[in-house]
């Protein structure tokens, strides 16, 4: 659906030339959610702004339902960028129109007749849940409503793809979810295929199949979400996953209780995070165990926890109790000083 | 109070009249021109690529001529105010110079107007995949409609303080009177009268621009 293909994107200011995006590729399937995390400075806002030609790339494709957008003339361009969504961090509504009239004007400059902008503007309302705020002015709407307005505005033009760049950073926390929340509803009943970017992690964990992260305009590692929640490779990508698990514990509490045994980081997945396999552990064989720390949470379609331990006992019931834990689908990896805090 | 109404009444209000004549006539041309003018420094400038020489002179043109105080320019625009009016002399011959007066300060108001346009709004509708024209006149021009109003108001009252000097051509004006009966044949109580017609006038334009203005913010 969206495809990205080998992206390089050179900046010039004066002398310097900088790289925002180096050789970046990706593909995003039909009726997917895909995410982009990075911090800021990664080139991920450029990235997005590829998928629609707001910024041209320097050299490489972008292709979206089969088509090169950058052959395309101005003309077919803007007649394509119809079909593409796009929401932004800023809201980016006017302040001079009612609701109604920020979602109704766009469709009327795009050519869409005056009876179907009337049943798509309180439809998309209605869906996005302010049929009540039509006639009302975006300064005296909630930051949370006023993303929805412009969700709704995207929504409109009936788009096959929605682009969101930082759609929930300037939200609270609970804006964020219900924002989040009507994101993966309209992805499952429209069927609109999603790229977002984002620099919190929990915007990936909540909605999205697959995710690419990025670091100074390179993409270093992606894959389905739990997969990096698993195995994450990079070192960045194990900061972006630790910030949902905050498993620092001070080096030299992890030097004093390995004498007596091994701390171990337990990652569980789908049902093994589920089962009390510690209880089960400590009971069976000749070992105590105590918990560091810990969290469980929902991905988007599994349940995913994290646990940091130490198992005290014998290395003959440690190495037992270690092999009867992988036995259930648990991935174990022992902690040294080193992971303590960095 | 009855005699100097009836002595200088007529001279008065025909001078109102003018001035309101010379103002409104050579406001309709000044936006005519300024706003697009504006518009043109504003898209050259942020455009950024292969535009960035036409706001270079655009900027230099503004800039010259508005170095040039207006009664400065209606003597140095004699001859062409002649070609393109007819005449120099009158009502018809102080239009020229004073729209030429006029329509760079009012691209400059304009201009600084749309900057404050937040970018993003316009890149919402650029993604939307809507026509350049339509942007400019229904994004830029109406987000920045407020502050547009009070440029206006700015260059109205400039405006008025020019058609001050239309009387050197001979086109009236309640600055002409002022001048001509008020100081030159000094008769004060005729220069402080219409003194306080403009100041009426000046305040009852501000105040109707500070509305309008609130009015088109719509927050």
């Amino acid at each position: 659906m969206i495809e990205l293909k080998h992206i390089t994107k050179t900046f010039e200011t004066g002398k310097k030339k900088v790289t925002a995006l180096d050789d970046v590729s990706l593909t995003v399937k039909k009726g997917e959610i895909y995410g982009v995390i990075g911090y800021s400075g990664a080139g991920k806002s450029t990235l997005v702004r590829m998928a629609n030609l707001l910024e041209a790339p320097t050299s490489g494709d972008v292709i979206i339902d089969g088509d090169s957008l950058v052959t395309l003339s101005k003309e077919a361009l803007r007649k394509k960028r119809q079909r593409i969504g796009m929401i932004f961090q800023g809201f980016n509504l006017l302040k001079t129109l009612t609701v109604y009239q920020n979602i109704a004007i766009p469709l009327k400059l795009t050519g869409v007749a005056d009876k179907e902008i009337k049943t798509r503007v309180k439809k998309y309302l209605d869906i996005v849940g302010l049929s009540d705020k039509a006639d009302v002015y975006p300064n005296q709407l909630s930051g949370g409503q006023k993303q929805r307005v412009a969700i709704a505005r995207a929504l409109s033009h009936e788009p096959e793809v929605l682009l969101s760049d930082e759609a929930t950073s300037a939200l609270d926390p609970d804006t964020t979810d219900q924002i989040l929340e009507l994101l993966l509803k309209i992805n499952r009943e429209l069927g609109i295929t999603i790229l977002l970017i984002t620099h919190e992690m929990h915007v990936i964990q909540r909605i999205c199949d697959r995710v690419a992260v990025m670091e100074q305009g390179e993409i270093i590692e992606q894959g389905p979400v739990v997969d990096l929640y698993t195995e994450p490779k990079h070192h960045t990508t194990k900061r972006f996953v630790d910030s949902i698990f905050p498993s620092q514990t001070p080096t030299h509490i992890i030097k004093d209780l390995q004498i007596e045994g091994p701390i171990l980081d337990l990652t569980f997945v789908g049902s093994a995070a589920e089962s009390p396999s510690l209880s089960v552990i400590s009971n069976r064989y000749q070992i105590e165990t105590n918990i560091l720390s810990g969290n469980i949470v929902e991905l988007k379609d599994h349940t995913f926890g994290k646990l940091r331990a130490h198992v005290k006992g014998s290395v003959k019931e440690t190495t037992k109790a270690i092999d009867y834990l992988t036995g259930q689908g648990v991935i174990v990896r022992e902690v040294n000083s080193n992971d303590g805090i960095y | 109070m009855m005699a100097f109404i009836e002595r200088w009444g007529i001279t008065i209000v025909e001078a109102t009249f003018a001035t309101f004549q010379m103002v409104t006539i050579s406001l309709f041309f000044s936006i005519l021109i300024g706003l697009p003018l504006g518009v043109l420094l504003v898209i050259s400038r942020t455009n950024g690529n292969g535009h960035i020489w036409l706001y270079r002179v655009l900027n230099i043109v503004i800039n010259t001529i508005r170095s040039v105080p207006f009664i400065i320019l209606l003597f140095a625009l004699l001859p062409f105010t002649r070609v393109i009016v007819g005449t120099s002399m009158g009502v018809k011959g102080v239009i020229v110079p004073l729209v030429i007066f006029t329509a760079p300060y009012l691209a400059r108001l304009m201009e600084s107007s749309l900057l404050e346009v937040d970018q993003g709004v316009i890149e919402a509708y650029q993604a939307m995949g809507i026509k350049p024209l339509h942007i400019i006149w229904h994004v830029m021009i109406r987000e920045a409609k407020s502050s547009i109003i009070l440029g206006v108001t700015i260059a109205v009252i400039g405006l008025i303080g020019a058609t001050a000097m239309a009387g050197l051509v001979g086109a009236g004006g309640l600055g002409d009177v002022a001048y001509r009966f008020g100081h030159v044949r000094y008769q004060p109580e005729v220069m402080y009268v219409t003194i306080v017609i403009l100041i009426i006038l000046i305040q009852g334009i501000q105040s109707l621009g500070n509305v309008l203005s609130q009015k088109a913010k719509k927050d």
